[in-house]
């Protein structure tokens, strides 16, 4: 049997499959259709510290080869997160990832204090890297300083290890990703969605109410495989790879990019089975392209190990 | 909720930009009066949410009109090709024991109010069905009410076919005073109507990313501040439930 578990910081996953933030709510609508117990580990919707009601609708357009979304971190709080939404998830064995956001670098570690001691909870992913909101999100996440230092703050109070989740929408990556490390960072996910938008011809309005949003599915699968290749020649800390993947094929390409776990996410929305198909298509692929596990495909595209 | 590979049976214009498509899917027996589903459009990567209009066997009718370029491609496939549907998804109309109901369509909300109407039919009640359109060429699905044993009061706005004006219009010229109401339409008509009923059920329309309740692309505020998901709360929601 092919062995397709992966040990990171936090994580002992059992395969390399994760849900993405912000495509699969808390877990409950998927634990109607699938046993969350397949999947490697899951990252729920990102928490900010107070509840938040998004923005106006339209929310969502299509795009070519994807999707552009402005919701707009939208979520009850941290409060009913930790009190309602959580508990859910311990009957599941999977492990949890918490997304948290804040509209003040401050309130990262706010929101992570209050998280602190809920056993659910595996790793946290501070989501520096938004591109839906007026204050915090990827204002932050495009600042090498203010980025390191929403990562002191958060490594501070967080008593499990902190991914970072970092935006394409910088003129070289490996300068943020490098300064997250530095500040103590244990891993990076890359990437989140690309700020973009689009116009109605009828209207002539912009089709989102936030004018902008950002795109996310395939479309952006080649600029992630780019930024997992050129932060993992840059950092020493792993990576999850994350933008578009469709199937196990897309899974493999990030691990020869670089990447050790992968998150899925637009493709939940209009293939709710996705996570679970592309579990059972990975033992196939990676041994279609000669390899004996995940493991040993990390990183078989870096520079490095050709 | 299940995926389904429908096959194409039919699928033709009724109206100016208004298609009719009948689906061969084992989604048909499951889907109730104003579930929707899912469709993946060949070439496009979100799904188009379109409700659920009749159901016969494994035959799932869908009334869809040309909105963009994803419902365009739509309506150039031929019987025999496959769609991807996901479904059925929402709440559906709840069919309540009641003597009395008037079912109001507006444009491409008329659909879904087609399998309402016999469900209500089916157990007793006594429906009346408004339809409204903007002009004559808009006008569809008379014959198929018809069908059911109802004779549909028709407005348009510029009354170039039937009573001029709104479906409150054709309630008033019709003389139809029943107080429990089922509607399906464009939000100014699901407005005017809240305004007028305080009993009965509307279905609302929105732009949507998965359809079922993980995405929060759809989500609308109710009279209590709580926010709700169209696809998953709703499509159909209790009138005056939801701010409009």
């Amino acid at each position: 049997m092919m062995d397709l578990s992966v040990q990171l910081p936090g994580l002992n996953l059992k395969n390399p499959i994760i849900p993405a933030s912000g495509t699969f709510a808390f877990g409950r609508e998927f634990s109607m259709i699938y046993d969350l117990s397949l999947l490697g580990g899951m990252c729920v919707k990102s928490v900010t510290l107070a509840p938040r009601e998004g923005n106006p609708l339209p929310r969502i357009a299509e795009a070519p080869s994807g999707m552009i979304n402005a919701i707009g971190l939208q979520n009850r709080g941290v409060e009913f997160v930790a009190e309602k939404e959580l508990p859910f998830l311990t009957k599941f064995d999977t492990e949890v990832i918490v997304n948290v956001a804040g509209a003040s670098i401050q309130e990262y570690g706010e929101v992570i204090e209050r998280l602190q001691g809920i056993d659910v909870i595996k790793a946290f992913e501070l989501n520096i890297s938004c591109p839906n909101v007026s204050a915090g999100g990827m204002a932050i996440g495009t600042d090498p300083d203010l980025a390191a230092e929403c990562v002191r703050i958060a490594k501070r109070v967080a008593d499990k290890p902190v991914y970072v989740k970092l935006s394409p929408n910088v003129t070289d990556i490996t300068k943020i990703a490098a300064a997250v490390e530095q500040a103590g960072a244990d891993g990076l996910v890359l990437i989140n969605t690309m700020p973009a938008m689009r116009i109605d011809l009828k209207t002539r309005k912009p089709l989102l109410a936030n004018i902008t949003g950002g795109l996310s599915g395939p479309a952006i699968k080649p600029i992630a495989i780019r930024a997992v290749y050129q932060c993992a020649q840059a950092v020493n800390i792993p990576i999850i790879g994350c933008g578009g993947i469709t199937c196990g094929e897309d899974v493999l390409e990030f691990l020869l990019a670089g990447a050790s776990a992968v998150e899925i996410g637009s493709e939940n929305l209009v293939d709710p089975w996705a996570c679970p198909r592309i579990i059972d298509e990975l033992p196939g692929v990676l041994e279609k392209y000669r390899f004996a596990s995940v493991k040993d495909a990390i990183g078989k595209a870096l520079p490095q190990n050709s | 909720m299940k995926q389904s590979n429908a096959v194409i049976l039919s699928n033709a214009p009724i109206a100016r930009d208004v298609f009719k498509m009948d689906l061969r899917t084992d989604l048909a027996p499951m889907a109730k009066p104003g579930q929707f589903v899912q469709v993946a459009v060949p070439g496009f990567f979100l799904r188009r949410p379109i409700s659920v209009s009749w159901t016969e066997g494994d035959v799932l009718r869908i009334v869809y009109k040309i909105m963009g370029n994803g419902t365009d491609k739509m309506s150039s496939m031929k019987p025999g090709e496959e769609l991807s549907l996901l479904g059925p998804l929402g709440t559906g109309f709840p069919i309540k024991d009641e003597k009395e109901v008037v079912i109001m369509g507006g444009g491409v909300g008329t659909p879904p109010m087609l399998k309402t109407a016999k469900a209500y039919l089916d157990q007793g009640s006594k429906v009346d069905v408004i339809l409204g359109f903007n002009t004559a060429q808009d006008v569809f699905y008379v014959d198929e009410f018809e069908q059911l044993g109802i004779s549909p009061v028709v407005c348009t706005m510029d009354g170039s076919a039937g009573v001029k004006g709104t479906v409150l219009d054709g309630a008033a010229s019709a003389g139809i005073k029943t107080d429990y109401v089922l509607a399906c339409g464009p939000l100014p008509m699901l407005r005017a109507i809240s305004a007028s009923y305080t009993k009965g059920y509307i279905s609302l329309e929105s732009r949507m990313g998965c359809g079922f309740g993980v995405c929060n692309g759809c989500v609308m505020t109710d009279t209590n501040g709580m926010q709700v998901r169209v696809c998953k709360n709703g499509p159909v929601f209790p009138i005056g439930k939801v701010v409009l």
